[in-house]
């Protein structure tokens, strides 16, 4: 897409500043989750550059692990401020957040490859009615969802439990990993199927050898985001959970909301490392799965 | 399942006709056109149904009582708080009428009287119409709100108002984008993607958070514009906590959910077809205009719905980064649910949000297809 030799000066000016406003797009894009990464290691309990922050030669005064300490529940003088009190909050909410994000997490990917497995049959009858059904909470405002549930789970004693938020947040998941395994299956050869049955083998065993190693990728990638929905998953955290319930989200919410620190920019931090992590198996996977089935990468 | 039940308590009204189901009865009995007040009956029932209710039901109805008219929560209490007192005494008066009219002259009010009259029914459409600044007068008829009182008409003008603001800005800062990630060779595009992905990948709260942190008055943005002199340092721009906050940040935050759709859909355009235009003797601009645009309105409507279904049913930015008057219809129905537990009206809110999407969806499914949802 470079330009022609036979380009006009003005063709060029146009190109040059299409070229510039994308970059100015990409800066919007990414400028914010850069930006937090050093307020996270200052010494100030408010959310800024500090002068020393910016001073060259750079000032070692002004960089500090002291946020992550306090995130991590070191309530030591030098961490502590008047501010920003020390509690343990943020490593219970890491704990709740794994714990309830590992287990939605597994119930969502054995539920929705189940369903994508029959959904990509061809003599499913309602398909596209089931389709819309399972991947509605995907589309459904949140916070309607969040209402609709929380008004159901209040009447069979849901609310303010760990299994209450863990359904939900199924609920929520579910349709992230029918679709990225509906999409693997496209590809799927259903002959393999017919002939793993004719050598004998019974439908679980079928399942097991055949069908699941060569659709992995999409259920890893489709666990991936069903994770990610349940790990970031604020708004049905903060009316179906009690303090019992705290997750990671919750907690930055009532950070945000009250006690303004520089320990929400640290948690931050490490939340967009675990994306990047996240993001990159995703893509790695997205490239074998093409590859295996022959498909050109793009 | 649980959006059904939000639905049938979005009208659902028969709380309160538990409580107060002789009271209801006999009140129906009573001829508006001949007397002021009700008749005795109606007030001994009341009496009756007060003494002996369940106090948390009764408790209920009153939040109920009080949507109708404000007023009825401190009235029903003084009154219950003095029938005990004739109870426990077994004292009970001739007429039931004067009895509680003396206690309190409100219940020579008829107002209050006629406001009872819009409970009686198990099914009620006034949260439908409080939602939309609407009421209900004496006659059951629907009027307007008090001045004072009207809020949502306001509100979900501004959720359109923003949502389209915010749809629009997406598809001009993205369009540009993904014609630029679908034209360049893949080991460029694929890097470059690396900075429409990771925002999509990052949680919302850490992407709102970090644009508190850039727009605040001694944030980024402005230290920067300080330090580059444009402004001086009493000039800061408040760019956070109200409307424009709002818009910039969800802007970033939905422009991955416009530059995908589009993406996939440029990166299927063969590149032949601008040149042969051009060799038909087309100019840049009307080959563009006329060969290229057409072929992606596809991605285009799949982006800008997608954009606008998500920007209008938005929670956690507008009400973080929105401050008082950025509130919209989404924090709105938070505040009921967990504030106020005015349910019904939750519900009603809720609703209506739903029937929006629902209309959106259906416009979405003709044009593109539900299936065609792609991730990352």
């Amino acid at each position: 897409m470079a330009l022609p030799t036979y380009a006009t000066p003005i063709q060029r000016t146009y190109y040059y500043a299409y070229l510039f406003f994308c970059g100015v797009v990409f800066f919007f894009l990414i400028a914010p989750l850069i930006a937090i990464v050093p307020i996270s290691f200052s010494v100030s309990p408010f959310m800024v550059f500090t002068e020393g922050m910016l001073a060259w030669p750079p000032d070692p005064e002004a960089w500090s692990l002291r946020w992550y300490r306090n995130m991590i529940g070191d309530c030591s003088a030098e961490v502590v401020s008047s501010t920003v009190p020390c509690s343990t909050k943020w490593m219970k909410g890491t704990v709740n957040s794994f714990y309830i994000g590992i287990i939605a997490t597994f119930i969502a990917t054995v539920l929705g490859t189940m369903a994508a497995l029959g959904l990509s049959r061809p003599h499913m009858p309602y398909k596209a009615l089931i389709m819309s059904i399972l991947i509605s909470p995907m589309i459904v405002p949140l916070i309607i969802t969040a209402a609709g549930m929380f008004f159901f789970y209040a009447r069979i004693n849901l609310v303010y439990t760990f299994t209450g938020v863990i359904l939900a947040h199924v609920a929520l998941a579910t349709p992230f990993v029918v679709i990225t395994v509906t999409a693997t299956l496209v590809g799927f050869d259903m002959n393999m199927v017919k002939a793993a049955q004719s050598l004998g083998a019974k439908p679980m065993r079928t399942f097991f050898k055949v069908i699941m190693p060569l659709i992995l990728p999409g259920i890893i990638s489709g666990a991936l985001f069903a994770f990610i929905t349940s790990f970031d998953e604020v708004v049905i955290v903060m009316f179906m959970a009690s303090i019992d319930q705290l997750t990671i989200p919750k907690q930055m919410w009532a950070g945000i909301r009250q006690e303004i620190s520089p320990v929400i920019l640290c948690m931050a931090t490490c939340l967009v490392i675990l994306s990047i992590v996240l993001l990159t198996t995703v893509e790695l996977l997205r490239r074998r799965a093409e590859r295996l089935r022959g498909i050109k990468a793009r | 399942m649980p959006i059904g039940d939000m639905l049938l308590r979005s009208v659902d009204d028969s709380q309160i006709n538990t409580v107060f189901p002789n009271t209801f009865e006999e009140y129906k009995k009573w001829d508006k056109e001949k007397d002021e007040l009700p008749p005795e009956e109606v007030y001994k029932a009341l009496f009756q149904e007060l003494a002996y209710g369940d106090k948390i039901q009764v408790g209920r109805a009153l939040t109920r009582m009080n949507y109708s008219k404000s007023g009825w929560k401190s009235l029903i209490k003084k009154t219950s708080r003095a029938i005990k007192k004739v109870v426990k005494k077994e004292e009970f008066p001739d007429s039931y009428k004067e009895f509680l009219i003396e206690t309190n002259e409100k219940w020579a009010d008829p107002t209050y009287w006629y406001a009872m009259g819009q409970m009686i029914n198990n099914q009620t459409s006034i949260y439908y119409w409080n939602a939309i600044d609407r009421t209900f007068d004496q006659e059951l008829n629907v009027v307007q709100q008090d001045e004072d009182r009207r809020v949502y008409v306001q509100t979900w003008l501004k959720t359109l108002k923003v949502s389209i603001y915010v749809t629009v800005f997406c598809l001009i800062l993205g369009f540009p984008v993904a014609h630029l990630l679908a034209n360049l060779p893949l080991r460029y595009s694929n890097l470059l993607m690396i900075f429409v992905l990771l925002p999509f990948w990052t949680s919302l709260l850490v992407r709102t958070t970090a644009w508190i942190v850039m727009l605040q008055q001694k944030g980024v943005i402005n230290g920067v514009l300080v330090w580059l002199g444009i402004l001086n340092d009493d000039g800061r721009i408040a760019m956070v906590y109200n409307e424009t906050g709002t818009l910039i940040a969800m802007t970033q935050i939905l422009l991955p959910f416009m530059i995908l759709p589009l993406y996939s859909v440029m990166r299927v355009i063969p590149k032949s077809h601008m040149r042969a235009a051009q060799n038909l003797g087309a100019k840049p601009a009307m080959a563009f205009w006329r060969v290229y645009l057409p072929q992606t309105i596809p991605g285009m409507s799949a982006g800008g719905l997608l954009v606008f279904v998500l920007a209008i049913g938005y929670f956690i930015t507008p009400e973080l980064v929105g401050g008082k008057d950025g509130k919209l219809i989404g924090s709105w129905i938070a505040y009921h649910l967990k504030t106020t537990l005015n349910w019904g009206l939750t519900a009603a809110l809720g609703a209506i949000l739903l029937g929006f999407m629902l209309i959106f969806y259906w416009l979405y499914n003709k044009i593109v297809g539900i299936d065609n949802i792609k991730l990352g």
